[in-house]
């Protein structure tokens, strides 16, 4: 027994050791002694949180995220890193789990005191460490596409927003093919939403929503559902599915014979649905987002472009997704603003993001998704270079169309300018457009 | 009348996934009385053996389906083995130490019930880890069926057909065989049986196989209609484990049962609202209706009421 008890403290020991030297072996200290390398990388490195799930529900959409923060790190590093700092990434799994979401955010504020947090890919992982962010007054990109609205003063929300992507998919699919849609979105704030900006959008678009259905993320038989749509024989459908569930509605519409236009703002971007699916499943699907792999610019395509670098770096890699795009450039905007703050000090950066950093000019590498993408000061938010993208009946993906879309909502509508006022708000289209209710 | 064939259509539909769901725990939990959390995972381990049977080995689809069953039985047989019988645990401790390292679990539904949890999460991971977030799918197979305005995919109607036949043979086969009366007699009565020279060890071995084939058949049929991710097993659980309770102790029947009561209340809500939300809802509810009411299940109540009505006589 106690022979027992002395080995096992022995591998304990050992393995915190083994631990410590690997820390130390990360942030490039030579001291074996784990205590000293912290105090010397916090002078002389800039620490970079980044919670992307690895496992769990969202492992498909986050792990690619996680690698493409991981591949503008080392780009940077390589280039010198941030004003002659390295940069010391600090990442651990959360696992699709919102509470270890907030023990982590906890812990890389508090205990790693990281100058600058990347976090979550669901909006409801968002709102969970929100609260978190803002009492610690915290600098964090949520790098996801999402419903919009978010007004914060520490928060800057980089993918696009609802009104961003269905305002570029929706009325390309007006003119394509008419005015009456059908909407089938996921039951939770995310898809909500959204419906309520197609609402909003076939009002602007003078079209109409003949009607809409809400999932639960754990329903996988779409049977109903298809035939609800043929029932109401509408122009196009509008789909907001989201998550493995939700992925199997395409599967089965194929399988029906159900072969109507559908425009999307989640379906192949995120979960590259198009090479998973045999074809035709996503024949006839309209997505309308930032950035895909296939997005035809020069900086993503070419040799040793965006999209050989990342799989030079990961060869194994599936697909490279709209959010590891926007967690990639978000990594270069906010080398940009401490380059030009000159200091690490967080509320010096967020000033110098809220000077308008824009990517495209000489000195930092264009975004893959367009030749300029412009941070709005105002609202923490990007206007982003838009694509609408469709699968043909083969799954080949081809631009169809494409545009510079400002966010709108936040910086026209409900006028939120951060830079005069702080406020950590969500606003929803409900409270300013009649027909979102 | 279109509207009562989509009625008719989401209906099967709705059974075969319930019947399909609860198959294999219909055998390991309603016969054997292991709580086995993992039941989703042993349909994982069929629908990845189909699908990549198919994709990687480029075998037939029908073929592939049967490497799925089979690969999953085989998998039960181990997993029976080694951590619900204790079996190969044990061969090493007496060989090792001279005496039994670990108790089988049959009988402690509260520990196989952690047991088989522990087992799920590592299965989940490990499918992750070794075939990363998803694998690509194969399409499903036969076209639809038209009727007016709407079409539904003919393989959910197969679906729905292999569900009934698949009933038909397990009722035979645990009522009407030499096998499934050893079986029977196993779980009721271990010691008599044993007395009586049926090779009780065997027979758990063989009912847990055949359980977990069962589910790789769940896995290896639903392969080509859903999304193929580590996590595909967790839709099943809560189906699986309402229709097993809510069918009672008449297993077989009771699944069959259970199956069409549930499936005509998801399909006839979620027609009438047009809403799954709602069909879901009334799933759940008749569920904990028909066990607040009926705590033996249906077949409990049925077998309730026929022997008040002999006393009766």
């Amino acid at each position: 027994m106690s022979r027992d008890g002395i080995s096992r403290r022995k591998f304990v020991t050992a393995g915190g050791a083994a631990l410590v030297s690997g820390l130390a072996g990360c942030s490039g200290g030579e001291a074996s002694d784990g205590a000293t390398t912290d105090t010397m990388s916090s002078a002389d490195t800039v620490k970079i949180g980044v919670l992307e799930d690895q496992s769990g529900n969202f492992a498909l959409v986050g792990d690619p995220k996680h690698k493409a923060s991981m591949l503008a790190i080392q780009e940077i590093n390589n280039d010198g890193g941030i004003d002659g700092k390295e940069i010391e990434p600090v990442t651990r799994d959360p696992q699709s789990d919102n509470q270890r979401y907030q023990e982590l955010t906890r812990e890389f504020i508090n205990e790693e005191e990281v100058d600058a947090l990347w976090a979550g890919y669901s909006s409801a992982t968002r709102e969970a460490i929100r609260p978190i962010i803002n009492r610690n007054e915290q600098l964090y990109f949520y790098t996801t596409q999402y419903e919009g609205g978010v007004c914060d003063e520490t928060t800057f929300a980089m993918g696009p927003t609802a009104r961003q992507q269905l305002g570029t998919v929706l009325p390309y699919l007006v003119e394509e093919y008419g005015p009456e849609i059908y909407t089938i979105a996921a039951d939770y704030n995310f898809g909500q939403l959204s419906a309520d900006w197609v609402k909003v959008l076939a009002n602007e678009n003078d079209a109409e929503v003949l009607d809409e259905e809400f999932i639960p993320l754990s329903e996988s038989s779409f049977g109903s559902v298809i035939n609800n749509i043929q029932d109401a024989d509408p122009d196009f459908v509008m789909s907001m599915l989201v998550g493995a569930n939700h992925t199997s509605f395409y599967e089965q519409k194929a399988s029906a014979g159900l072969d109507i236009p559908i425009g999307t703002s989640t379906a192949m971007a995120q979960g590259y649905e198009h090479e998973r699916l045999d074809a035709p499943a996503m024949a006839n699907i309209y997505a309308g987002v930032n950035y895909m792999q296939e997005v035809p610019t020069t900086s993503n395509t070419e040799d040793g472009g965006f999209v050989d670098r990342y799989f030079e770096k990961y060869p194994d890699a599936p697909y490279l997704n709209e959010e590891a795009e926007t967690n990639y450039f978000s990594t270069y905007m906010y080398k940009e603003a401490v380059e030009q703050a000159g200091t690490l000090e967080q509320p010096e950066v967020v000033e110098a993001l809220e000077s308008g950093i824009s990517l495209g000019t000489e000195r930092a590498p264009e975004a893959p998704e367009g030749e300029e993408v412009t941070l709005d000061g105002a609202t923490h938010h990007v206007d982003h270079h838009m694509w609408v993208l469709r699968a043909d009946e083969e799954h080949n993906v081809e631009a169809v169309e494409n545009r510079k879309v400002p966010e709108q909502f936040l910086s026209e509508t409900v006028g939120c300018d951060l830079r005069e006022e702080s406020e950590q708000t969500q606003y929803t289209p409900v409270d300013y457009y009649e027909e979102a209710e | 009348m279109v509207n009562g064939l989509n009625l008719a259509f989401q209906f099967l539909d709705s059974f075969a996934f319930v019947v399909l769901a609860a198959a294999g725990l219909a055998i390991i939990f309603g016969i054997m009385g292991v709580i086995n959390l993992a039941h989703g995972e042993f349909i994982l381990v069929g629908a990845y053996a189909t699908t990549v049977s198919a994709t990687s080995l480029g075998l037939p689809l029908p073929l592939a389906m049967a490497a799925g069953v089979l690969v999953t039985a085989l998998f039960g047989v181990v997993v029976e083995r080694v951590i619900i019988s204790g079996f190969v645990p044990n061969w090493i401790g007496q060989r090792t130490v001279g005496r039994d390292l670990v108790e089988p679990l049959y009988d402690r539904l509260a520990d196989s019930m952690v047991a088989t949890f522990g087992l799920s999460l590592i299965m989940v991971q490990g499918a992750r880890i070794r075939f990363g977030n998803s694998i690509d799918q194969i399409a499903t197979p036969f076209g639809n069926v038209a009727y007016g305005e709407f079409s539904y995919s003919t393989y959910r109607l197969v679906l729905a057909g292999v569900s009934v036949a698949l009933l038909v043979v397990v009722y035979y086969v645990f009522t009407r065989t030499d096998f499934g009366t050893r079986v029977r007699a196993t779980m009721a009565d271990e010691q008599t049986a044993r007395a009586l020279g049926v090779d009780t060890d065997r027979t758990y071995m063989l009912t847990f196989g055949i359980g977990s084939g069962l589910a790789g058949l769940t896995g290896a049929l639903f392969a080509p209609v859903l999304s193929m991710q580590p996590t595909l097993g967790s839709q099943f659980l809560v189906e699986a484990f309402v229709a097993v309770v809510v069918g009672g102790p008449s297993v077989v029947l009771g699944t069959a049962l259970s199956g069409g009561v549930l499936g005509a209340v998801n399909a006839t809500v979620t027609n009438l609202t047009d809403s799954t939300t709602f069909g879901r809802i009334a799933l759940l509810l008749t569920a904990i209706l028909a066990l607040r009411f009926l705590p033996d299940g249906i077949t409990g109540f049925v077998e309730r009421v026929r022997t008040r009505r002999e006393e009766g006589e």
